[in-house]
């Protein structure tokens, strides 16, 4: 036993050695037209040793040290809860939304101006993961490129508007619906794929987008991105100091009040609440419509849903097509709040994030959806001067989720459909 | 009601079922066995349409279904118990029963979910219960009673028996009999030959993808071929 854990350890050492050494030691230097190689600092020499020791001493008393890990599950803040009975639980859904609500309609008044801004970064999230958790959560269907529904919102307002000069209100149902259009179309040839292979065939339509965006330079500006996206505007009224398109008045003098820069983050931000409030309440509405309770038989057994008459095309393209239409949404609001889109807003991790915090929040539930997007975006921003080691905290903030709570903050209990008599 | 006109199946190339003719009539009770890997599963499977037959028809009624979709097919007046029940284990058993009448108007829902309790009452017991944590035999319940909320005039099973204690057998098949008395036609697929040959007006016998007999249960049950090979000499 110890033999056989002191072999295996020097083996691992010697690995670390062989890769770190190479990889921060080594650096090619450029000698005017030729490139060279540079050994290692003894500083990195050292570091990459002490590296190798402690991959050594962790392995040989690898039983000791993961033994103690194995009580984490103990230390557990989020045990299992016994079951609320469904009334119960419909009743502090409630309260939750109407809490939450109420706060977050209080919020712009009582914050900065930063404070604002991060809120609507929330509430977009928040309406990317209520879509996403439709397909993922809901339908099952994991989808990895969830961002370029995202983008598509994005750059049809952007396009829009700088070459038609396209509103926010117009651009707003045409960027969702052409998102939505794309869900659709991608929707056909993944139909078939299940698991592993639809998530790569997403992941690799999420990179398609992304390269088409930076590479045609002539109608989308390639990674210098679009700017001056305009800003939302009340009933004609713009929020801006000077009014920019003709026929418009602006807010502050409309009201003869002064202008300040925070009327218009506010009003964006009620904008973004509004939809995201708009988000949840049609897909709940969804949820419990009988293609909400299809997508969850598709998820639960495909041959069984199909065996009752359910078709998997619809069932599945109807999931595609509706979570990529609430991307669309938010990716007008998220182009309308930058002003400035790029496609380097649009890569994987960003899709990455979007799954995670469905998978956080609890795989359907809507609850658990929006605390997850609150903290998954928040929590950074509290964190900034660890700002180096976010995707560490990240990455163990999610390693101890899935030891504690595998099934997610508040996994979804589903609603149960009373059948009312007909008469 | 049911005909398959020298239905040919493949997997990709491999030809499971080598041209099967099988018929049966409206109000009978017709039961298929074969060993393991004959083909049954492929059989009904393909009656659904998944995989289609690559030559050959089915018809439903007299109206050619071979090529219609799946969906489709499950939409007009036949309901399966796939093998392995495969009820939805997330799902309660009432929302299990639910889900079997999709396509059903609310009170249809509720007379079939009312009739199938009457079938099984054990199922009325555990309503709120979800399906996953409900005993094998429980579960068979489940599944046939699924199947018949969409109000089929044709069910058919796959080995409903499969992995049940004896009682749980005699009870499954006396509801099946019962549902004959419904005016339901009823495709049995099994292994447990004995039972399912006597309950059976008519029979038939696959074997590596072809029909080998074919006869009244009570003469399949006779025949020394068959007691050798299903029913243990
Ligand atoms: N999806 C599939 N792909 C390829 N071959 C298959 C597939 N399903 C079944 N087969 C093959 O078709 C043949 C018939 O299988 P089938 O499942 O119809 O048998 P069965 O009579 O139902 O057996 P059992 O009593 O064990 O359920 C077998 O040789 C099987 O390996
Ligand atoms: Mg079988």
């Amino acid at each position: 036993m110890a033999a056989q854990n002191f072999k295996h350890a020097l083996f691992c050492a010697v690995i670390t050695l062989v890769i770190s050494y190479p990889i921060l030691g080594l650096n090619l230097v450029a000698e005017g037209t030729s490139v060279g190689l540079e050994g290692a600092t003894t500083g990195t020499v050292i570091n990459v040793f002490l590296a190798a020791v402690a991959v050594f001493l962790f392995q040989l008393f690898r039983d000791n040290i993961m033994g103690i890990f194995g009580k984490v599950p103990n230390l557990n803040p989020l045990p299992k809860r016994g079951p609320v009975s469904q009334e119960r639980r419909m009743l502090m859904e409630r309260v939750f939304f109407v809490a939450i609500i109420l706060f977050a309609l209080l919020w712009p008044f009582i914050v900065s101006r930063g404070a604002v801004d991060l809120a609507t970064l929330v509430l977009i999230y928040i309406m990317l993961a209520l879509g996403l958790n439709v397909v993922v959560g809901l339908a099952g269907l994991l989808d990895l490129g969830y961002v370029a529904f995202y983008a598509v919102g994005a750059y049809t307002f952007a396009l829009l508007s700088q070459y038609f000069g396209v509103s926010f209100w117009l651009a707003l149902p045409i960027g969702a619906l052409l998102a939505a259009l794309f869900g659709f179309v991608l929707g056909f040839p993944v139909l078939r794929l299940r698991g592993d292979y639809l998530a790569i065939v997403t992941l690799g339509f999420g990179e398609i987008i992304r390269i088409l965006l930076n590479n045609w330079t002539s109608l989308t500006g390639g990674p210098n991105g679009i700017g001056g996206i305009p800003d939302p505007t009340l009933f004609g009224m713009e929020f801006g100091r000077r009014v920019k398109e003709e026929g418009n008045v602006s807010f502050h003098e409309t009201f003869g009040i002064a202008y300040s820069g925070e009327h218009k983050v506010i009003f964006l931000y009620l904008i973004a609440l509004v939809l995201a409030i708009f988000t949840l309440l049609v897909i709940r509405r969804f949820m419990r419509m009988p293609v909400g309770r299809a997508w969850e038989a598709l998820r639960e057994d495909e041959i069984a849903a199909r065996s009752l008459g359910l078709s998997r095309t619809a069932v599945k393209l109807s999931a595609f097509t509706i979570g990529a239409f609430f991307a669309g949404f938010a990716g007008t609001v998220f182009a309308s709040k930058q002003g400035f889109i790029s496609p380097e807003s649009f890569v994987f991790l960003e899709s990455a994030i979007i799954l995670a915090i469905v998978v956080l929040g609890g795989m359907g539930s809507q609850v658990g959806v929006i605390l997850a997007a609150i903290a998954v975006t928040i929590l950074p921003e509290l964190a900034r001067e660890f700002s180096e080691y976010r995707m560490l905290i990240f990455g163990a903030a999610m390693v101890l989720m899935m030891v504690w709570r595998p099934q997610g903050l508040l996994p979804m209990r589903r609603i149960q459909i009373e059948l009312k008599e007909q008469g | 009601m049911l005909v398959l006109e020298n239905v040919h199946t493949h997997y990709g190339k491999i030809e499971a079922l080598h041209g099967v003719s099988v018929e049966v009539k409206k109000g009978e009770i017709v039961s298929l066995i074969g060993a393991n890997g004959a083909g049954k599963t492929t059989l009904l499977m393909t009656v659904c349409g998944n995989p289609q037959a690559s030559s050959g028809r089915v018809l439903l009624e007299g109206r050619d279904i071979t090529r219609d979709p799946t969906s489709q097919i499950m939409r007009s007046g036949i309901a399966i118990v796939p093998e392995g029940r495969r009820v939805f284990s997330g799902l309660t058993v009432e929302e299990n029963l639910h889900m079997g009448g999709f396509f059903n108007t609310k009170a249809e829902i509720r007379k079939s979910q009312d009739h199938v309790y009457e079938l099984f009452p054990r199922l009325k017991e555990r309503e709120q219960q979800r399906a996953g944590t409900m005993s094998g035999g429980e579960q068979q319940m489940l599944a046939i009673g699924r199947a018949l909320m969409s109000k089929p005039r044709m069910i058919i099973l796959d080995e409903p028996s499969l992995g049940l204690a004896p009682i749980v057998i005699q009870q499954i098949f006396e509801i099946i009999g019962q549902l004959r008395e419904e005016g339901i036609t009823v495709f049995l697929v099994e292994q447990n030959a004995h039972q399912a040959l006597n309950l059976a007006d008519r029979g038939y016998v696959l074997e590596t993808g072809r029909i080998r007999l074919h006869d009244t249960g009570k003469n399949l049950l006779a025949n020394p071929d068959v007691r050798n090979a299903y029913l243990g000499g």
